[in-house]
């Protein structure tokens, strides 16, 4: 007797109705769709969704449905036309504070989002797009922290008036030369006690005392880290300039960020803008005249300039700068110790802390404001012709009231909200001098071989499939089909996992999926080869259908293992689309265990397993 | 139906000789042309750039040459890519490594003033740091799946197999390559993606026939190693063929339909199964038996010595008796 306990079934079947459940969202296509976000990469205000809704309705369009999340505004529509309308309305009304970009949302029925079922995510390779790795030049990065612990040793000892005859950088280390060894003793005192992150060790100079200062090793690698996501927070700013829907931002190793742009095509304007620069500025607050006025008149008192808050209201800046972005060394939001209330530290380094010390002894009670500027690149069409120019943005992130004289390190506070904290120092961190940054790595897919390569991919898997159904079918008969039908239920699962988990689909990807079609029918193989050989010894095929099972077993177990051993190699080695292949490839023979031994054996019980007496197996 | 009769009893032992000197010809034909001719490595390897476009017509090669010429590029190669309309433009690692990614902006720019409406297909660019990154990765990928395989067969069965089952691989993998070097097709990560599946692949091709053997071991009571070897190897035969054959059919399918991209894995995937079947009939098994397996190897029950894993602390679904 060959049954299955009812559990099996059930088992079975709800694995299969969860199969088909989370692969069938794949079979919807996509609806376009505007998508509205922050162009600074903010959280989006609620309030946002009552200014959307009057411009659908301004513009009587249809919309389909709308997504609200903290970081994107989705809206569903009926058409293209429809699209591109409603878009353009959108970046009429919302301004440059947000991008509004044209996008795919797939199409899934509400019933399937219910139980949080979403299609697989196409890879570049399959939508198009452009795909850049970039390199943190960390060299660089390190000889600018070094110059600022230069200037902030110079600036220590010739505030304490040790008198030294130089302090330079010397290779990956600090050297000051002092005249004294009294002189020195002071200074390794001094500088140990104002820069904690340097480690110092005398030695001896022909003429002078000498101290070799280099930077803790935990201090570097915060310090790469702090670069590497200074870069990301200024190149996502960047990109959200391009108005991509879905774009990917993200660190590989420890000084490299993959940059993915599904849908654009433009690589040349696309390189421009990510190499944009940005940086800040430090001024104090003309309080002596009325921006109203200055705004209604235009007349500008010389020793100002005219710049908008971010709220729109003009005010006054002094053209004297106190500091700039190149002298700022961190940024970061937190807590006010006392108050508790939301607040961004800041830190400048020896020269920005000299000048700010200067402004704010004399001015405390004043107001001082910090001016963030972009260099956008831009083409535009001049008479036919492309011209190419950057424009200069410039835009009042903060304005606060001088409490008492500060330098080196200072603490902004009167913030609205922990949020807001965050934003400002998000957008401090962006304006600060950055590493420079170098493309290493550019793949971009055109949409038309992108459409090639889905079409490609899908014929292939579709005819592998149905040649290794045809020859299943022919061979093995019945349990040829029963294999077919368990082939099947694998391809689904592949699918269905590949979608829950939000893998992202590539060519390899379905390389890898073929690849396990042809080799999921090889437990079968084995089990209906034991079958046949149990039969041919002169087993009953009952008892021939479990010794099949039962021995074919740790062979199917063994030989998937060390397929699993090559996969998981694959995974940890790859990159990119490799790992695609290796994600695929793994799945495939997971569930391929569970169709082609559970699957299998509930089917064949279910044909045979009833019957007392069975003459012959179709095998 | 069958392909292969039943109970075949092919002595394959008999003709070891025969497949030593076949497999002998062969690695040291694979190796001739390694060396010789060598492999063509791909843009991820060597880092360069190519630019993949498609003109509204056929352009003139020569004209496309020349735009490139004008724009004081130098050791390029233009080809056609699939259709006369596509073209395919190599450019060397030198002048990426100059001009960095703008080097694609440029070329596309000169490309362009052949013909206004190109189309781009695809851009690759690799950075010099790239390529060498890669390759090591690639060669310590397929060291790494080596060791693992080696540790994992010998934890299973026995030392002497997972010689024999490296000693396979190793055999597949210069063939493979050797046969890459042959006709020349770019040597570039997909295809070491496809070295790892023929590497997983042919493994477990080997270690279905080692299963076999461990069991005729164990069960029968007569018959020599020789013997025993060659009985599995002939119980097997039915499976592996037909297991090759599902899988090349699937091959088949991705190498003409796939594109342009993915001919490269499947070709050296379709050679890889042929070889890997061919090698776990002859020379996987044949290694094992070279170096001494003997049935008290794989005795079930007595304690051998460090090599040999006491199986009664194994699970019990990972029993063999």
């Amino acid at each position: 007797m060959n049954r299955y306990p009812a559990w099996k079934y059930i088992l079975l079947t709800a694995v299969v109705a969860f199969g088909i459940i989370y692969a069938l969202p794949n079979l919807f296509g996509d609806d376009p769709a505007v998508q509205v976000s922050s162009a600074r990469g903010f959280e989006l205000d609620p309030a946002l969704q009552g200014v959307v809704e009057d411009v659908v309705d301004a513009e009587e369009i249809q919309v389909k449905t709308t997504e609200f999340s903290s970081d994107r505004l989705m809206l569903r529509v009926n058409s293209s036309e429809q699209q591109l309308a409603l878009a353009d309305a959108l970046r009429d009304q919302l301004g440059d504070a947000y991008v509004v970009a044209l996008n795919l949302a797939p199409a899934t029925p509400d019933w399937l989002r219910a139980v949080s079922a979403s299609p697989m995510v196409l890879g570049l390779d399959l939508q198009g797009g452009v795909h850049f790795l970039m390199e943190v030049d960390m060299d660089t990065a390190r000889s600018q922290q070094l110059e600022r612990f230069v200037d902030d040793i110079r600036n220590l000892l010739r505030d304490q008036s040790i008198r030294y005859r130089s302090v330079r950088a010397d290779r990956e280390a600090l050297v000051a030369e002092l005249r004294t060894a009294e002189d020195r003793q002071t200074a390794m005192a001094q500088i140990s006690a104002d820069l904690p992150e340097l480690e110092l060790e005398t030695f001896d100079g022909g003429e002078t005392f000498n101290i070799r200062a280099t930077v803790r090793p935990e201090v570097m690698t915060e310090l790469q880290q702090t670069a590497l996501q200074q870069n990301i927070t200024t190149l996502r700013n960047r990109v959200n300039e391009l108005g991509v829907a879905e774009p990917i931002i993200q660190q590989q190793g420890a000084d490299r960020i993959v940059v993915q742009l599904p849908g654009v095509q433009d690589t040349a304007e696309a390189k421009r803008i990510l190499g944009a620069t940005a940086t800040l500025e430090y001024r104090a607050v003309d309080e002596q005249n009325d921006p109203f006025e200055a705004q209604r008149t235009g007349r500008v008192p010389p020793q100002s300039r005219l710049y908008q808050t971010r709220e729109g209201e003009p005010i006054l800046l002094s053209r004297r700068l106190i500091a700039s972005g190149d002298n700022l060394t961190s940024a970061s939001a937190g807590f006010d110790q006392q108050t508790g209330q939301p607040n961004v530290q800041v830190t400048l380094d020896a020269v920005g802390a000299r000048r700010m010390f200067e402004f704010t002894s004399e001015n405390v009670g004043n107001r001082m404001a910090v001016v963030f500027i972009e260099q956008r690149p831009e083409t535009r069409i001049v008479d036919g012709e492309e011209v190419r120019e950057t424009r200069r943005v410039e835009e009042v992130i903060s304005v606060a009231v001088v409490r008492e004289p500060f330098g080196r390190t200072f603490q902004t506070t009167g913030l609205g909200s922990a949020r807001e904290a965050s934003q400002l120092a998000l957008l401090l961190r962006a304006g600060a001098l950055a590493a420079p940054v170098e493309i290493i790595e550019e793949r971009t897919v055109g949409p038309s071989l992108g459409a090639d390569n889905i079409e490609q991919g899908f014929n292939s898997v579709i005819i592998g499939f149905c040649l290794v159904l045809v020859l299943m079918a022919i061979y093995y008969k019945v349990f040829g089909l029963v294999a077919n039908l368990a082939l099947t239920a694998n391809l689904v699962l592949i699918i269905a996992l590949l979608s829950m988990i939000g893998a992202t689909l590539t060519l390899p990807g379905i390389a890898g999926i073929v690849l396990t079609v042809g080799m999921a029918v090889d437990a079968n193989v084995l089990i209906f080869e034991r079958i046949r050989e149990e039969l041919r010894l002169g087993n009953t095929p009952q008892a021939a259908i479990r010794a099949g099972y039962d021995k074919a077993f740790s062979t199917i177990a063994d030989a998937n293992v060390t397929t699993l051993i090559a996969a998981l190699v694959l995974f940890m080695f790859g990159t990119g689309p490799v790992k695609g292949f290796a994600v695929t490839l793994s799945l495939g023979i997971v569930t391929s265990m569970f169709t082609a031994i559970f699957g299998t054996r509930g089917v064949v019980n279910l044909i045979y397993g009833g019957r007392k007496r069975v003459k012959s197996l179709a095998l | 139906m069958d392909i292969i009769r039943n109970n075949t009893r092919i002595d394959f032992m008999a003709r070891r000789k025969i497949a030593l000197i076949f497999s002998a010809v062969l690695i040291l034909a694979s190796i001739g042309s390694l060396v010789t001719r060598g492999l063509n490595f791909g843009l991820d390897f060597t880092g360069g750039t190519l630019i993949e476009i498609s003109y509204p017509a056929a352009p003139d090669l020569v004209n496309v040459r020349g735009a490139l010429d004008d724009a004081g590029y130098e050791n390029f190669s233009v080809q056609t890519f699939g259709t006369s309309r596509d073209i395919v433009v190599r450019l060397p690692a030198e002048v990426a490594a100059e001009e960095g990614a703008d080097v694609s902006t440029a070329a596309l720019e000169a490309l362009s003033s052949v013909d206004a409406g190109v189309e781009i297909r695809r851009v690759e660019f690799v950075g010099p740091q790239i390529g060498e990154e890669l390759a090591n990765q690639g060669g310590l990928a397929l060291l790494y799946a080596l060791a693992g395989i080696l540790l994992y067969v010998s934890f299973r069965f026995q030392w002497r197999f997972a010689v024999g089952a490296v000693a396979a691989l190793v055999h597949d993998v210069v063939i493979v390559l050797g046969m890459i070097s042959l006709i020349q097709i770019s040597f570039d990560l997909t295809v070491v993606a496809a070295l790892l599946a023929v590497i997983g692949y042919s493994l477990n091709d080997t270690i279905v026939v080692y299963d076999r053997l461990r069991e005729n071991f164990r069960v029968k009571r007569k018959g020599t190693a020789r013997e025993l070897t060659n009985l599995s190897i002939n119980q097997m035969l039915s499976r592996t063929v037909m297991t090759s054959l599902t899988t090349l059919l699937v091959l088949i399918a991705l190498f003409y339909f796939g594109g342009e991209i993915i001919h490269a894995f499947a070709y050296t995937l379709i050679v890889g199964v042929i070889v890997g079947t061919y090698s776990s009939i002859f020379v996987a098994s044949t290694a094992a038996l070279v170096l001494g397996v003997s049935k008290q190897d794989l005795m079930p029950v007595t304690k051998e010595g460090a090599d040999q894993p006491d199986h009664e602390d194994l699970p019990a679904r990972f029993r063999n008796n």
